[in-house]
């Protein structure tokens, strides 16, 4: 048996990665240690080398030679690098006009590692816990990227990769992929807008994804390198310091040590308040020997962290913004990301958004319970479907005359009964395209009208209660009530737009079949066909 | 499902031909997923949509087809797992991994009958002798199919079987390393699964999730507390020498043999009380049950002390109801005193509005029309004033005020030298 191609989903904070297992489902892989969200650190000891949560413990007693968050780098020139990011682990430093680390290998010995070797050594190891867990040597894998790494990112990439002997097949978007892991795991033949919100632990990233007869395009995206979990265990620590310096008036932020302690032990105490309602935090000797011993709840934290909140929420405004849409527009939105754990984020958003945004975090039972795994588990149903195809036939099929389609801007529909435009084929429907309406049992002569339709958003304020039924209740003691909340109720309102065609069919005795097709050059076919007699009525635009 | 209006006119079909569609936009679509696949092939090989749903249709039989396959058979091992096998010496038998020379070295003690049988015929097939030298291999590889024989004979024998299942520590799962960091029910779930393959009882009850009631988290450590396991270590045994010449020696042998098998069992059973109690200490149910266990405490003895407290605050009560009233009484004494000040205030003012204007009202006047008298008339004015009470005082002023000084001043001159308050020697204009 050939080797399966797997996923693999690389991030700056952690990486996962997945396979379709015999049975065929999805199986994210547990390095050796057991960890399915494996820490992207690396850190050298003397001659040894760490990786995944071992070296991620290192943060603390060996920052120096410990390498953290250099996912973002490959590929960029060293003045591109945001160096900051690497503040708690390795310093970022400029070898041959790259990113690099200094590190020390005992013995006064120094290597000098550019970011590409470190994301070699990174994915070899991803690759080797793979290969343990299959038992298979593995070459092949599906990559997932931002969507703003550029060609030379991804160039970089595919190189360190095939360092180590493994071939990047292809690269995907990370929503994406974890839009087609949702997807798989609760399909829907609906077509609908989904912002798919990743956030990670150094950069949040969003994008406003229409999927339309199953296929995805991406309306708009939306960055923020300076958002993600750390913002948040920023809040903790800064909580837990002032604590502590209350208690006991020693300072731990003056120490790089204690703040790696605290550090550490505040990302443990926000996992832990994504399940419980509250967390204890512990340390032993902290700041000038003083132990450290607390308890926060969930209220409190999501108080201290409310500005980090908010944010996370308006950033999901804005996408809709960019992409030109209303909130109305949205059908859901779909939590990624290790962040998206956390219950605030969900409710938050349930509250900001209009109530027909579905929320699909890991507490809707419609959605996966682990946000931080969906991309792998895209990339690797990815992998299995490539693995089908040789390497032109995947080549021919990613070419940009079959990638870039036209897209309709108007929706195109039947008018029903009652008069009103119902939408077939939505805005954004790529196309050639084709689409059937099954009208099952009819029966008599029918009028189909075809148009394109108009929208608008219209906005309507419903008062309360009537002054009348105020009265009728006998009590008029307080005259003041009727400054009680307005409710405005928003909608999307359909209206017929340019007529199209109309198309007449009669003596229907048993269903119908309306078929809308529009071909590569956008002409617009309409087809109805009796389904008794098989009698066909067409027309073309 | 939508509902269509009914044709009213004779149309079949009339197409607006000056209508266009609003302009479209070119923009990637995502490569990823079936839907693009089925995309990419229609577009590529230019099929219309009725060939394309033909391809596809057939396709999918065919998919079906494949997936016709035992399912059994996608649980065997596809290549020998152990290539060390092969050069295993057949006499050792025991000390070779026996499920993976049958092709089941992911299944193990799960294998079924069925599937043991199965995958026998299969490894015969690919190990029989016979096959192996016509494909030119050697000898050596005769030995790997007695391993197998035994393998089977040894799997298909329940009893043989269980012996062998006791010792497969292949099969064991390792407790979490202390130290390292893991999601206890990730970490510990497959090591009681592995454990729970020698319960003489069933069901075993699963370790569960943080979800979990408590009265399930108790029910499973209290079985792991009383686990009774069938695990056996006769398969270790040394060899019992079957030559009955040395029946001492045999003897010897066997009771070597239960002691060594009793003490691998104590050993067992030690550790499984060890794994459970510590199981139950990192437990973070147990942990939390613990902690509601205290806070229900703690609530209760509030509710027992409640009776205390209720006196204990209604005695706060009262003390702080006098407190209040013994202030409010003092704020309004206060204010009194300021009240009765505030009017004695007044009261002299009026008062010596008054006497002013008394003494100025012969000089308003003009002095009654006696100028010339003005220092005496003053010097009587100012005795009287002086000799004035507070009511006499008003009267005399009001009359000043209704202009009749003269008159006003004559009465009370009267009046005073009446009361012996003034004699009439002193006051011989007004008299
Ligand atoms: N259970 C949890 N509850 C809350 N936050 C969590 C949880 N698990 C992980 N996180 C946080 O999620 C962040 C990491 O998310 P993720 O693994 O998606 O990042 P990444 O993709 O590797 O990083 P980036 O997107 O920044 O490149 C970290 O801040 C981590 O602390
Ligand atoms: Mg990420």
């Amino acid at each position: 048996m050939s080797s399966p191609v797997i996923g693999i989903s690389f991030g700056n904070t952690s990486s996962s990665i997945a396979y379709i297992n015999p049975k065929n489902d999805v199986d994210v892989i547990a390095n050796p240690d057991g960890e399915r969200s494996i820490p992207s650190v690396l850190s050298y000891v003397g001659e040894d080398e760490y990786h995944g949560g071992q070296a991620f413990q290192q943060l603390v007693r060996n920052p120096k030679n410990t390498i953290i968050n250099f996912r973002d780098f490959i590929g960029l020139p060293f003045d591109k690098c945001d160096v900051s990011k690497c503040e708690n682990g390795a310093p970022v430093v400029d070898i041959d006009g790259k990113a690099g680390f200094v590190i020390a290998r005992g013995e006064g010995k120094e290597e000098r590692i550019t970011v590409d070797e470190v994301v070699s050594r990174h994915l070899n190891r991803l690759k080797l816990a793979a290969e343990d867990y299959i038992g298979q040597t593995i070459s092949q894998t599906i990559l997932t990227v931002p969507t703003d790494f550029t060609t030379e990112q991804k160039d970089a990439l595919a190189q360190a990769a095939s360092k180590i002997g493994l071939k990047i097949v292809q690269f995907i978007n990370e929503p994406s992929a974890s839009l087609l892991a949702h997807v798989e795991q609760f399909p829907t033949e609906k077509d609908a807008n989904v912002v798919v919100a990743d956030f990670g632990g150094v950069r949040s990233d969003a994008a406003v994804i229409a999927i339309r007869n199953g296929v995805f395009t991406i309306l708009a995206t939306a960055h923020d390198n300076k958002l993600g979990g750390d913002n948040l265990d920023a809040e903790l620590i800064e909580y837990f310091a002032k604590d502590f310096e209350s208690k006991n008036k020693a300072n731990p932020r003056k120490n790089a040590r204690s703040m790696a302690k605290l550090r550490a032990n505040a990302i443990i105490t926000k996992k832990t308040l994504s399940n419980a309602t509250s967390a204890t935090i512990s340390i032993d000797s902290l700041a000038d020997g003083f132990d450290y011993h607390a308890s926060i709840n969930r209220m409190r934290y999501e108080l201290t962290a409310n500005k980090v909140f908010a944010q996370f929420s308006n950033f999901i405004d804005s996408v809709i913004t960019k992409a030109g849409l209303d909130p109305l527009d949205i059908n859901a939105v779909l939590l990624a990301g290790g962040v998206s754990f956390t219950p605030k984020l969900s409710t938050n958003l349930e509250y900001t958004l209009p109530e027909s945004v579905e929320i699909l975090g890991p507490n809707n039972k419609n959605a996966s319970s682990n946000p931080n795994e969906l991309s792998a588990s895209g990339a690797a149903l990815q992998a299995r479907l490539v693995a089908d195809y040789d390497t032109d036939e995947l080549k021919e099929a990613l070419q940009p005359v079959i990638v870039n389609t036209l897209h309709l801007q108007k929706d195109i529909g039947l008018v029903d009964a009652t008069g009103a435009f119902v939408p077939v084929l939505s805005k954004e429907t790529y196309y050639p395209v084709q689409k059937k309406l099954l009208l099952k049992k009819v029966s008599g002569d029918f009028l189909i009208g075809v148009y394109e339709g108009d929208s608008h958003i219209e906005e309507r304020t419903i008062e309360p209660e009537t002054k009348d039924e105020k009265a009728a209740d006998g009590e008029d003691s307080e005259s003041e009530w009727s400054d009680d909340e307005l409710e405005i109720v928003r909608e999307r309102k359909y209206t017929l737009g340019t007529k199209l065609m109309e198309l007449g069919v009669k003596g229907v005795k048993n269903g119908l079949e309306i078929v809308f097709n529009i071909n590569k050059e956008g002409v617009l076919r309409v087809t109805a066909r009796d389904l008794k007699t098989s009698q066909v009525v067409k027309g073309e635009l | 499902m939508i509902s269509l209006p009914p044709l009213t006119s004779d149309i079949t079909v009339s197409v607006n031909s000056s209508a266009k569609l609003t302009e479209a936009i070119r923009r990637p679509i995502e490569p990823v997923g079936k839907h693009f696949m089925h995309h990419a092939q229609r577009t590529l090989r230019n099929h219309t949509w009725s060939e394309f749903e033909k391809l596809e249709a057939e396709k999918n039989v065919k998919t079906v087809d494949d997936s016709n396959v035992d399912p059994d058979e996608l649980l065997f091992d596809q290549e020998l797992a152990d290539e060390t096998l092969l050069s295993h010496d057949p006499r050792d038998w025991k000390t070779a991994d026996l499920y993976a020379a049958m092709g089941l070295s992911q299944v193990r003690f799960k294998a079924t009958e069925n599937q043991i049988i199965k995958a026998h015929r299969k490894q015969v097939v690919k190990y029989h002798p016979d096959k192996q030298s016509a494909a030119g291999v050697g000898l050596e590889q005769d030995g790997f199919f007695k391993i197998i024989q035994k393998a089977f004979e040894t799997l298909t024998d329940s009893n043989k079987r269980a012996q062998y299942d006791s010792c497969d520590f292949v099969a064991d799962v390792a407790p979490p390393k202390k130290g390292t960091k893991y999601d206890f029910f990730e970490a510990w779930a497959p090591v009681f699964a592995s454990e729970a393959r020698f319960s003489k009882k069933t069901p075993v009850p699963e370790l569960g999730d943080l979800t979990t009631e408590k009265k399930d988290v108790e029910a499973f450590y209290s079985f792991w507390h009383r686990f009774d396991s069938w695990r056996t270590f006769e398969f270790l045994d040394e060899d019992v020498p079957d030559d009955s010449s040395n029946r001492d020696h045999k003897r010897y042998i066997e009771r070597k043999n239960k002691a060594a098998r009793d003490k691998k069992k104590t050993a067992d059973n030690a550790r499984l009380v060890k794994l459970v109690e510590r199981a139950m200490n990192e437990d973070p149910r147990i942990k939390l049950f613990k902690e509601e266990e205290k806070k229900e405490k703690e609530r209760k003895k509030w509710e027992r002390e409640a009776g205390a407290r209720a006196e204990a605050e209604a005695k706060a009560k009262a003390e702080a109801e006098a407190k209040a009233k013994a202030e409010a009484d003092a704020v309004a004494n206060a204010s009194a005193k300021a009240d009765k000040k505030k009017a004695k205030e007044a009261a002299k003012a009026a008062k010596k509005k008054n006497k002013r204007a008394i003494r100025n009202a012969p000089k308003e006047a003009d002095y009654f029309g006696d100028a010339d008298k003005a220092a005496a008339i003053d010097e009587q004015v100012g005795l009287i004033v002086d000799s004035l009470d507070d009511d006499q005082l008003v009267t005399v002023a009001d009359k000043i005020k209704a202009g009749q000084a003269k008159e006003g001043l004559q009465e009370i001159a009267v009046v005073l030298k009446d009361a012996g308050k003034l004699p009439a020697s002193l006051l011989p204009y007004f008299i």
